[in-house]
């Protein structure tokens, strides 16, 4: 008997989906690795950056803002109502950047040669040295953030209570760090005025990738607390489940006002350098599906339920919202860039680098069902019921 | 319009920035009534 339950909960339809992603995931990083990048990938000299960055990096990065967001909102900014979101966006953060550097060995290639930034040849004036000092830096911070989940469930206490007094300072940390990576990714693209679409190239692109990231954050913490609510419910106290509903609003009203303030700087934008002339072409077209369906759509039906009190609608806005952040990630590093090069010039990824982000996200689920199935993200440890 | 010089440029541009400005401040005052117009109302007197 307990051999069929046993057989039953591990071949389960995820968990054999699953299975196949992370089998075919594991022959396509054998192939990156021992054949080159130009066996899985149809980068070039015109497109050197693919989905990988696009996606992996830019979209992973953005996303992971949950983790900044809410603990500068509930220890930084006194609103302890939203402590039991703290534990799973700081799990999602951690998770996100550890992936995100993963997957940045796929296009780096020299797993070993990952330091040498920091160590061998600094390049002080460059913004991809700020962006890895940053994320090598933030991803420390995050770990040691989170550890307290994984102390409490080993039970190593007496560390564990010396980490949680750190918290204040590595709020701080995190924000800050936040802050200069988070805009330092828009501004890699400063370099390129002349292959980035004059509608998405700006002067402020740094400013608009640090707002955005702001929505991404809020939105993610509620997009997976919705996820989480649907898959592990039965894992969550009681604290949890009371506090899930302000989290909801209060980030909702958070997001919906950042995202309206987003929506104005970007026609700033537009006005400043006199871009009006390029709305009425193709590119311009798909530039207005960005900014109203995924930035006023989600801020007006964020607001709408939040006056409403409508958790259904909060939720779908922030879909919305997150695929927005998607959206505009891509259409800086790929639909827009190199926009006035030919057809047969322009990139389409190789499916097997959709394949690598596809195994980098299934790595990120299993490893946060992993954790949160087992520490205490989704509710307090009873041996620490309000130590924190 | 036509542009020639940087001064019709940043003139043209500066004007139209300066509108889109003062139509922002309002509208996001009208924004924030809309979303908190249902909040709560805390009495701190």
């Amino acid at each position: 008997m307990h051999d069929a339950n046993t057989k039953n909960g591990l071949f389960t339809p995820g968990n054999i989906i699953t299975g196949i992603i992370l089998a075919v995931g594991a022959v396509i990083t054998f192939i990156r690795f021992t054949q080159g990048i130009g066996a899985v990938s149809n980068l070039s000299d015109n497109n050197p950056w693919g989905i990988w960055i696009g996606f992996d990096l830019l979209c992973g990065v953005a996303l992971a803002a949950g983790g900044y967001v809410t603990s500068a909102s509930c220890y930084l900014f006194g609103m302890k109502r939203y402590h039991s979101a703290v534990r799973p966006a700081i799990t999602t953060a951690f998770l996100g950047y550890f992936f995100v550097v993963v997957a940045l060995h796929y296009d780096l290639g020299h797993p070993l040669r990952l330091p040498y930034p920091l160590v061998l040849s600094q390049g002080t004036t460059s913004l991809l040295f700020e962006v890895g000092l940053c994320v090598a830096t933030y991803l420390t911070v995050l770990f040691v953030e989170w550890s307290p989940a994984a102390l409490e469930w080993l039970g190593l206490r007496k560390i564990r209570n010396v980490v949680v007094k750190l918290t204040i300072m590595l709020t701080i940390f995190g924000v800050v760090l936040s802050t200069l990576h988070q805009s330092s990714l828009g501004a890699l693209f400063l370099i390129a005025p002349g292959k980035l679409h004059p509608l998405w190239y700006s002067s402020f692109l740094p400013v608009f990738f640090f707002v955005s990231s702001m929505v991404a954050g809020l939105s993610m913490v509620i997009f997976e607390g919705t996820l989480a609510h649907a898959g592990l419910h039965h894992k969550m106290d009681e604290t949890h489940l009371k506090e899930a509903e302000g989290v909801i609003f209060g980030f909702g009203k958070a997001a919906s006002f950042v995202l309206a303030g987003y929506f104005f700087i970007k026609t700033m934008d537009i006005a400043m350098d006199n871009d009006w002339a390029y709305l009425g072409t193709g590119f311009g077209a798909w530039f207005l599906v960005e900014m109203f369906g995924f930035v006023a759509l989600p801020s007006f039906l964020y607001a709408l339920g939040v006056r409403e009190k409508n958790v259904t609608l909060v939720r779908i806005a922030s879909i919305n919202a997150v695929l927005g952040i998607v959206m505009n990630r891509f259409n800086v590093s790929l639909v827009a860039f190199n926009w006035n090069l030919p057809a047969a010039d322009r990139y389409f990824p190789h499916w097997m680098e959709i394949g690598v982000s596809v195994f980098i996200v299934t790595l990120i689920i299993t490893v946060y069902r992993f954790i949160a199935t087992r520490m205490p993200v989704l509710y307090e440890h009873p041996d620490y019921k309000d130590a924190h | 319009m036509e542009i020639h010089t940087l001064h019709e440029f940043m003139l043209h541009t500066k004007n139209i920035t300066y509108l889109l400005m003062g139509a922002t401040l309002v509208g996001f005052v009208c924004y924030w009534l809309f979303l908190t117009g249902r909040d709560k109302k805390i009495r701190k007197y």
